[in-house]
């Protein structure tokens, strides 16, 4: 069975787009082939700068041959009606097969389709692929009209058979003929040549100055780059994003190490480290001692007759260029803390508009401020020490540093407000008030940051909400959903007690777009649990206890026009505490306990639903437990009444755990109970008085969690 | 005539070497438009001339303003006013990568020693309506050009394609001749008898422009001609294409685009000077997009334009 090799050659392929790509290639093509009849053994893809590759091995010689039976018109039907039908079925009359049938004698048609050889399935997948390839953004060049990523230069695609000969699939896109040939490195291979097959081709490609599988690549460059910091008593910084990248601009990898001048070895590691990574492609190395970025890596694209002697005193010539640059910031924003503090840095935040709607990045400070003082003693803060944080936390986007280097915003205010005299956990608030980033970003755990964190957040929720700049569908311009989703993790993650509800209704007057805001949160508390592995009805059902309110207040409140349920006790919009409670409730379901308990409250349940239905009562007159007649039902009354008083006492404490072990307490009497007693007995006061003492499970479990939202 | 080999001396040695080299491979060597603009790009040479189907080579200097990133000359790389050098061909010819690594040997930077890179840059000008796919050239890890595939301009699909080159030449000079800061760059011949440096030239205009821009500029009357320009533009356009004196039509598509260059280095001025919000900075470059594809529109019902005869 013969193998098939393509290959794509263009200009430069943008380096975040090649592993996707390769990709993409081979999932398409073998798509299409499969589709078309063909079958294949193995199928690799391959991306550098400048080529698409892809190997499929095994390939079968043609598609199988397909048999077709169609049924005609009857023999002695109108001769029109024949003729349709030998032309539809594409067969002359005297192929035509006579069959008797009840109805009379019927004409059969067997219509063949014969199978296609591999080199046509290939040329027509491979055309299709390459016109409707799904790059990220393509572009047309010259006077044609095809498109790719860069201008396509040659398509190289041929089939080795078992001989090992080569076989050009002869096809063409766009004037660009297929062939047997192809070209190495740029600068240090260049003219064309040609191949017979894979092995020939990669072992080509190398002595050409091509390593074609990004991760041999990726794999040399740390190898080499992580042996030559060791040599020199360094480490490299690991960063498998920036090595990735880096993979992707060089077809034959050279690790150089440079030095950084010894003038801008002082700068903060942050600032060297972004410096060097975003715009030059540096790799950090570091002193294991001091942690001090010491050198750097660069990696080019070439070997050259003087060891990369010119590559690398460019490189640093570029880099000290950069660094100067950032060396005279940081003087700068240094001298301007020390004279006017960081408050007079963050002067000029009156000036910059944050939103036309919502005044200066200065009024925003200063709502921050306030928040963060109001907040500070639900987190456990100093009132005095969350403002002053507060106060300062956003005067770094007024350094020179910030203004060049928009991602060290927060670092640098950091190192500011410790050059600035700031001290007790500002300097961290400074930097990790912007956290959480996202689903994984690492959450705050001081106390002032927590607060400032929290404070900036809401602001910014309460703000847009107010304006009704809500984000809708996949627009988020504002990144409210990324703010909700950190006030929840922070919340949740710090154990903060806040009371959101008034929080938020002392900031927005309208009530339905405090309950809407309330409700977009609650919804964040649901991603947060089910990414903890908390199912969706063990959430409904924490929801639905005390912390009912958030969905269904918002619809009492339409409905009833009735906007005292905002008055509701703090603990309704408590999200910390629906959080306790669902993975409470989510680690009992798991226990045989728990799952035992869950059917018996739920055969408890549906019994005294039936019942109540049926004679349109509810049961909740209160068992007597003299009327208990088996040994068993006594017994669960009494598990009952112990039951109820720890539940009580553990909502009180809100260890939850313990309602939880306090109902699993129950599993075993109502076992017995269902075991040997039947409720609906014959005698009318038994019937009623067990449907009462059911009526009183139902009541205490629906305290731990609404059990009923369950499902299995 | 410049030496073609061996290392360049001076600034001028590797312009003239630029010229010489595309000259050479066929491009027009045009001269500097006579308007203020932000890029090479802005000639008309480059924006009308990517439009339509006619085919065309041109290369040029272009003196260019950028009024925020005046700092009085003391910057080692940052000046207010400085050249690009451009190259547009039309449609891009399958070899451009080629020419252009041609071009960088002409000037003296040899590949055999220097690691030459094409990294994604995507192009894009909102003030012209203009994107294109590309790269930006690195030599030894320096940004020395922009290469781009246009794709748009003024609204319209480019149709052929255009490859354009954009040399920032000063940065790329003292690359070159391995100077520091570009005040200190020869101009001249440094053997000349006499013998300037970029310093000599430039050093006092970046100071007085830089002055200028930043805080002398009158933003009224700056306002004023942005609001002319852009009237005038429309007014321009807004004449029917038959001339009455000749009796020819004439579409005055160049005379209009001049008018939105204007308001384009207004906008630019307006912007160093500081009293631009940001909300408003997406309007008036919208108001400038508007002219540009007004233009744009124009031109292609043009001979030039490539307007069907």
């Amino acid at each position: 069975m013969p193998d098939l090799l393509i290959e794509l050659f263009s200009e430069e392929i943008p380096a975040r787009m090649q592993a996707r790509a390769a990709d993409d290639l081979r999932k398409r093509v073998t798509d299409g082939l499969v589709e078309a009849g063909l079958t294949y053994a193995g199928a690799a893809g391959f991306a550098t700068p400048r080529r698409l590759a892809l190997a499929i091995e095994g390939l079968t010689g043609e598609s199988p041959s397909l048999r077709e039976e169609r049924k005609g018109p009857r023999v002695d039907a109108p001769e029109k009606a024949i003729d349709g039908f030998l032309r539809g079925a594409g067969v002359s009359r005297d192929a035509l097969e006579v069959r008797d049938e009840k109805k009379g004698q019927v004409y059969y048609a067997t219509i063949t389709k014969p199978g296609r050889p591999a080199p046509e399935i290939v040329a027509e997948v491979l055309e299709q692929v390459i016109r409707t390839f799904p790059w990220p953004k393509s572009m047309r060049w010259g006077a044609g009209s095809l498109r790719w990523v860069r201008p396509l230069h040659s398509i190289l695609c041929i089939l080795t058979d078992e001989a090992g000969e080569a076989h050009v699939v002869p096809m063409e896109v766009d004037g660009i003929r297929a062939g047997d040939t192809t070209e190495g490195h740029r600068f240090m291979a260049p003219g064309r040549f040609s191949v017979t097959g894979f092995e020939d081709y990669a072992a080509k490609l190398k002595r050409a100055h091509v390593i074609l599988d990004a991760g041999e690549r990726a794999a040399h460059i740390w190898h080499e780059a992580s042996n030559q910091a060791f040599a020199a008593g360094l480490e490299l910084v690991e960063d498998n994003g920036l090595l990735a990248e880096v993979a992707g601009l060089v077809e034959w990898p050279v690790v150089l190490l440079g030095q950084i001048d010894a003038e801008f070895l002082d700068l903060p590691p942050e600032v060297l480290q972004t410096s060097m990574k975003e715009h030059q492609k540096f790799f950090s190395v570091r002193n294991p001692k001091t942690g001090r970025i010491e050198r750097f890596v660069t990696v080019a694209n070439r070997e050259t007759a003087d060891h990369g002697a010119t590559i690398l005193a460019g490189n640093q010539k570029v880099l000290s260029a950069r660094l100067s640059d950032a060396k005279f910031f940081w003087e700068n924003d240094l001298r301007t803390v020390r004279d006017k503090g960081l408050e007079g840095m963050g002067a000029g935040l009156a000036q910059v508009t944050f939103h036309n709607k919502l005044g200066s990045q200065a009024d925003r400070v200063a709502r921050i401020e306030a928040l963060a003082r109001e907040i500070a003693p639900m987190v456990g803060a100093k009132p005095d020490l969350a403002a002053e944080a507060a106060r300062v936390c956003k005067a770094d986007l007024q350094s020179e540093m910030v203004g060049e280097f928009p991602e060290l915003q927060g670092l640098m205010g950091r190192y500011y407000a410790q050059a600035a005299g700031h001290d007790d956990g500002v300097p961290e608030a400074c930097e990790e008030h912007y956290s959480p980033l996202g689903p994984s970003d690492e959450v705050p755990s001081r106390l002032v940051s927590v607060t400032v964190a929290l404070a900036d957040k809401i602001d910014t929720l309460t703000g847009f909400w107010a304006i009704d700049e809500k984000p809708t569908g996949s627009k988020d311009p504002y990144a409210l959903r990324r703010a909700a989703l950190g006030v929840i993790r922070l919340v949740v993650e710090n154990e903060v007690r806040i009371n959101l509800h008034k929080v938020i209704q002392d900031r927005i007057a309208a009530p339905h777009v405090v309950h809407d805001l309330l409700q977009f949160l609650s919804r964040r508390l649901e991603q947060v649990l089910r990414a903890d592995g908390v199912r969706y009805d063990v959430i409904e059902a924490c929801f639905n206890t005390r912390g009912k309110v958030l969905k269904d207040a918002q619809k009492e409140a339409l409905e009833l026009d009735a906007p005292d349920i905002l008055d509701r006790p703090f603990g309704e919009y408590d999200l910390f505490l629906v959080a306790e409670r669902a993975k409470a409730l989510s680690s009992f379901l798991k226990t045989e306990e728990g799952e035992n308990l869950l059917q018996g409250f739920k055969r408890a349940n549906n019994i005294l639903t039936q019942a109540e239905e049926k004679d349109g009562v509810e049961y909740s007159f209160g068992a007597d437990p003299k009327f208990a007649e088996d040994p068993t039902e006594t017994a669960l009354f009494d598990a009952l009444q112990a039951a109820e008083a720890k539940i009580a006492t553990a909502n009180e404490t809100e260890d939850f755990t313990a309602a939880m072990a306090a109902m699993a307490s129950l599993r075993a009497p109502l076992d017995d109970f269902f075991e040997a007693v039947q409720i609906n007995s014959e005698s009318q006061v038994l019937r009623r008085n067990r449907l009462n003492l059911l009526f009183t499970i139902r009541k205490i479990c629906l305290q731990a969690a609404d059990l009923t939202r369950l499902e299995g | 005539m410049a030496e073609t080999t061996g290392k360049p001396r001076s600034f001028q040695e590797i312009i003239l070497r630029l010229q010489s080299y595309w000259a050479d491979k066929g491009c027009a060597i045009m001269q500097p438009y006579d308007m203020e603009v932000g890029a090479g790009t802005f000639h008309p040479a480059t924006t009308l001339r990517s439009l339509g189907s006619k085919p065309w080579a041109a290369a040029y200097v272009q003196p260019s303003r950028r009024p925020t990133d005046g700092r009085y000359g003391e910057n080692p790389n940052r000046l207010q006013h400085y050249y690009q050098y451009q190259v547009l061909i039309k449609p891009s010819p399958p070899d451009l990568q080629d020419l252009y690594l041609g071009s960088l040997k002409a000037i003296g930077i040899d590949a055999e020693l220097h690691d030459i890179r094409f990294v994604e840059d995507d192009w894009e000008s909102p003030t012209l309506g203009a994107w294109g796919l590309g790269w930006e050239v690195w030599c030894d890890g320096m940004e020395v050009s922009q290469f781009t595939y246009f794709q748009q301009v003024g609204g319209h699909d480019c149709a052929p394609v255009s490859g354009e080159l954009t040399y920032g030449l000063e940065r790329l000079a003292m690359y070159v001749l391995g100077i520091d800061h570009v005040m200190d760059m020869p101009f001249n011949d440094p053997d000349a008898p006499i013998a300037l440096k970029y310093g000599d030239v430039f050093r006092q205009t970046e100071q007085e422009y830089s002055r200028f821009n930043f805080d002398v500029a009158d933003t009224d009357v700056l306002l004023r001609h942005f609001e002319e320009a852009e009237a005038e533009c429309d007014a321009i356009l807004g004449q029917p294409a038959d001339d009455p004196k000749t009796g020819h039509s004439i579409v005055m598509a160049h005379p209009a685009y001049d008018q939105c260059i204007k308001a384009s280095h207004i906008f630019n001025l307006l912007d160093a000077r500081g009293v631009i919000s940001v909300t408003e900075r997406q309007a008036y470059i919208g108001r400038v997009r508007a002219l540009a594809k007004k233009c744009a529109d124009a031109f292609v019902t043009t001979d030039a334009g490539g307007r069907a005869a």
